[in-house]
């Protein structure tokens, strides 16, 4: 402490201070209503605002596919409800409009991949876990993490005010391909829609950005004494390969938008070419543009994204399994050695999104090599959770189910990758409901349920009360069984060569006998989506009226969070952080339940 | 007082937060870079020539990295009038490339290159843009500490800002070395 105190002041006296003030459970320094709640810099009150921020806009989105599941299931009837709530013109008769369905479905998958599950899980676990995880008292620079927040809040205000402009959100699928993307004319979200769509994209980028440079700085330069690289819970290492992967690709998307916006208002033609616009009856000047560029640069973020998706989600799940299944995660390090490997492939299978467009077979086929070699990693995470719950003593906690939904969802979900991996298969498969039943069991429910898995855990540290147990284990097992029931049916839809995005599919006699089937799914992602709605009760009712929480480590778990005072202040410890002396994993050691990573070695121990 | 200095550490956390954003930044130019060869090898690319002002600029910027590295070195012997007057070149000297690569901008665009097409030019723009827009991102600070150098009464000998000052201006001009090479090896 004698250098630091020598270079930064006293903070001798600070410790002294705050010591004294804990007693009163009072912070160290003065803090208003605005500093506290609104322009915080304390990375657990920035981790509940992208937590609450992610969870209203997982209910738009829910809601969006909801309603586009109302058309699917029902073309042909009429809703009068919708028109009076969305008026005439996405709703005329009641019935939603074909350009207000392709609004719906690319605002789903935008707010879902990016505000739910990047910002909204990312965001909250990296901020809540990562200082408190590895002993420090904030992040690298908690300036910089609460203009992450800002950023991201300021991109959902521009995605939100979109969706009541008069031409309506951005309507070209979530991926914004051109030409339709780059043209005004061409469709009625291209216009407005799509600039705001960017713009806020921009921003989202920004805050990503900002955030992630402080996660992997913080995790890399803060740790307490004996925090080792190797003495880092899993939750840390995923969190870690996240904000590496989202640091690196991040600004490659933003490179392909920055083209998209001079091919949209400069009248370049980087992705334009020989195009005729039959809305306006005119042949476009642009020439020597490729579109397929535009997918080189987009698919460069786009698959490392899916990953910067379920890694934390795995690692969430990682700690909250071994904690409750009262055992050692098995094989530690070949989990961070298979997240590494995860994050390396990340960056060199993009081209499996684009087997059908053109692309060299020869180069296809070296895709799918690479593509096919994540099954590798994935397998070992797999293995490596059902041999931690291998007669574990488990605790049925929600939190645990959830963590146990995820590995059954990322197991069937993950198979049927290794299909659409295939540039053969993919000639038939692409575009169809076969995809979307792939990534939404894979990606969607399992990055979901391993939010939900971390947030039924860490509630208690966050707001030093428990959520009910009985509305959360509702939750879990509707949610569960809807989800399966929902995405199972696709992949029969999608293997008869169904195709996604299509508005009404009654037209086709090939698929007109998954007429019944759509009606099902339907339904059932109604009552999915309600169940959702219980969650959110239950998540901000017991914000202010939940069981308290009485000791300081309720799970009985290792790691540092839970040495903290209930209601931690902004520094996380009174007085000193705590030292590491041991892993995070030793659970049923020694005859004794769990030890503390904050316990020193034993006469008999090794260190581990 | 901060919080953040309390912790044990090796190297500052903001310095070691710039070296990734480094990294950051060099993946959306290596997008840019690698869109524009494969875009080469496509048909109806059009070529550009690179202007005389680049050239200058090129020296400008070479001289501008020269200036807060010498400024760093006057702030680490506490010579303060000194490190005033070097950042204070360095942010002139900053302003002047940015003017110099507009000049350039300018000389291309009267040459009947315009945003229409898909070709070099056209890259360009935009590459050269957005890093002139960063170099603009690194003169801001630059003028706030050359204000902060002339007006503040309080003596900070803490050389961390200074640092990564001059470690931010160092890879703008790196970085448009590169470009600068890549774009005339590469019509």
């Amino acid at each position: 402490m004698s250098n630091e105190a020598t270079l930064h002041g006293h903070p001798e006296v600070q410790t002294v201070h705050e010591v004294h003030h804990d007693e009163h459970g009072v912070h160290h320094h003065k803090e208003t209503f605005i500093t506290k709640y609104v322009f915080s810099q304390d990375h657990k009150m920035i981790s509940k605002q992208f937590l609450i921020t992610g969870m209203i806009w997982a209910i738009i989105g829910g809601l969006m596919s909801v309603l586009f599941r109302l058309q699917l299931g029902y073309p042909d009837a009429h809703f009068q409800f919708l028109e009076d709530i969305l008026g005439s013109k996405w709703a005329k008769g009641g019935q939603i409009q074909p350009e207000f369905y392709y609004a719906l479905v690319t605002m789903h998958g935008t707010i879902l991949v990016f505000f739910v599950l990047t910002g909204g899980l990312s965001g909250t676990f990296a901020n809540f876990l990562i200082p408190l995880q590895i002993g420090a008292r904030d992040m690298a620079s908690p300036f910089l993490n609460m203009l992450s927040y800002w950023f991201f809040l300021g991109a959902s205000v521009v995605m939100l005010s979109s969706l009541f402009i008069a031409t309506g959100p951005a309507s070209g699928g979530w991926t914004s391909y051109p030409p339709l993307s780059a043209l005004g004319d061409a469709s009625e979200g291209s216009k407005t829609g799509m600039d705001l769509w960017i713009i806020s994209m921009a921003m989202f980028v920004i805050s990503s950005l900002l955030g992630g440079l402080n996660y992997i700085s913080t995790v890399l330069n803060m740790r307490t004494k004996g925090m080792s690289m190797t003495r880092m819970p899993l939750t840390i290492w995923a969190l870690l390969f996240t904000a590496v992967l989202g640091v690196l690709s991040f600004p490659v998307l933003l490179s392909g938008f920055i083209l998209l916006l001079f091919d949209r208002h400069a009248g370049t033609s980087f992705y334009l070419s020989d195009i005729f616009l039959t809305e306006t009856n005119k042949a476009l000047p642009n020439e020597g543009g490729s579109a397929i560029l535009y997918q080189h640069l987009f698919w460069f973020l786009g698959h490392p994204e899916v990953y910067i998706i379920i890694l934390p989600a795995m690692g969430l799940v990682s700690e909250v399994m071994s904690v409750n299944a009262r055992k050692p995660i098995f094989g530690y390090m070949a989990m961070v050695g298979s997240l590494f490997a995860i994050a390396i492939l990340a960056f060199l299978v993009w081209a499996h999104h684009m087997f059908v467009t053109g692309l060299n077979p020869f180069l296809g086929s070296i895709f799918v090599l690479l593509t096919l070699l994540i099954a590798v990693p994935s397998a070992i995470k797999v293995f490596n959770w059902l041999t931690t719950l291998w007669r574990g003593n488990i605790r049925f906690t929600p939190a645990m189910l959830f963590a146990i939904g995820f590995v059954s969802t990322f197991i069937s979900g993950g198979l049927t990758g290794i299909f659409l991996g295939n540039s053969t298969l993919d000639i038939q498969l692409h575009d169809t409901m076969f995809v979307i039943a792939h990534f939404h069991i894979v990606m969607g429910v399992s990055g979901i349920l391993g939010m939900f898995a971390g947030i039924y855990h860490w509630f208690p540290k966050m707001y030093g009360r428990y959520m009910n147990n009985t509305l959360s284990y509702i939750h879990f097992w509707v949610t569960l069984v809807g989800a399966y029931l929902i995405f199972w049916p696709m992949h029969y839809e999608g293997l008869a060569g169904m195709p996604r995005r299509y508005f009404d599919y009654s037209q086709w006699l090939s698929f007109n006998q998954f007429g019944g089937l759509n009606r099902f799914i339907s339904t059932v992602a109604m009552i999915t989506f309600a169940v959702q709605l219980l969650f959110v009760f239950n998540f901000f009712y017991s914000i202010f009226k939940g069981r308290r929480v009485m000791t300081r480590n309720p799970w009985g778990a290792t790691t540092l969070e839970w040495t903290a005072p209930i209601r931690p202040g902004h520094g996380n410890w009174p007085g000193d952080i705590p030292e590491v002396h041991r892993w995070p994993y030793d659970y049923a050691k020694d005859g004794r339940d769990f030890i503390p990573q904050t316990e020193p070695l034993g006469p008999n121990e090794s260190a581990h | 007082m901060d919080i953040v200095n309390e912790q044990r550490k090796k190297i500052h956390p903001h310095k070691f937060t710039l070296w990734v954003g480094l990294g950051s930044i060099i993946m959306m130019f290596a997008g840019l870079t690698s869109a524009y060869v494969v875009k080469r090898d496509q048909p109806g690319w059009t070529s550009f020539f690179i202007p005389r002002a680049f050239w200058y600029s090129t020296a400008v910027i070479l001289t501008s990295s020269l200036t807060i590295q010498m400024a760093l070195k006057a702030f680490k012997d506490r010579e303060m009038l000194r490190y005033r007057n070097l950042m204070s070149t360095t942010a002139v000297l900053g302003i002047v490339f940015v003017l110099l690569q507009w000049v350039g901008f300018r000389s291309i665009w009267d040459s009947g290159i315009t945003f229409h097409g898909s070709g070099g030019g056209q890259f360009l723009y935009i590459i050269a843009g957005l890093h002139a827009a960063h170099v603009m991102g690194g003169i801001i600070p630059l003028v706030v500490m050359v204000g902060k150098a002339y007006g503040s009464r309080v003596r900070s000998y803490n050389s961390t800002p200074v640092e990564i000052m001059s470690t931010y201006w160092h890879f703008v001009d790196l970085l448009w070395l590169y470009l600068f090479v890549f774009f005339m090896m590469i019509k």
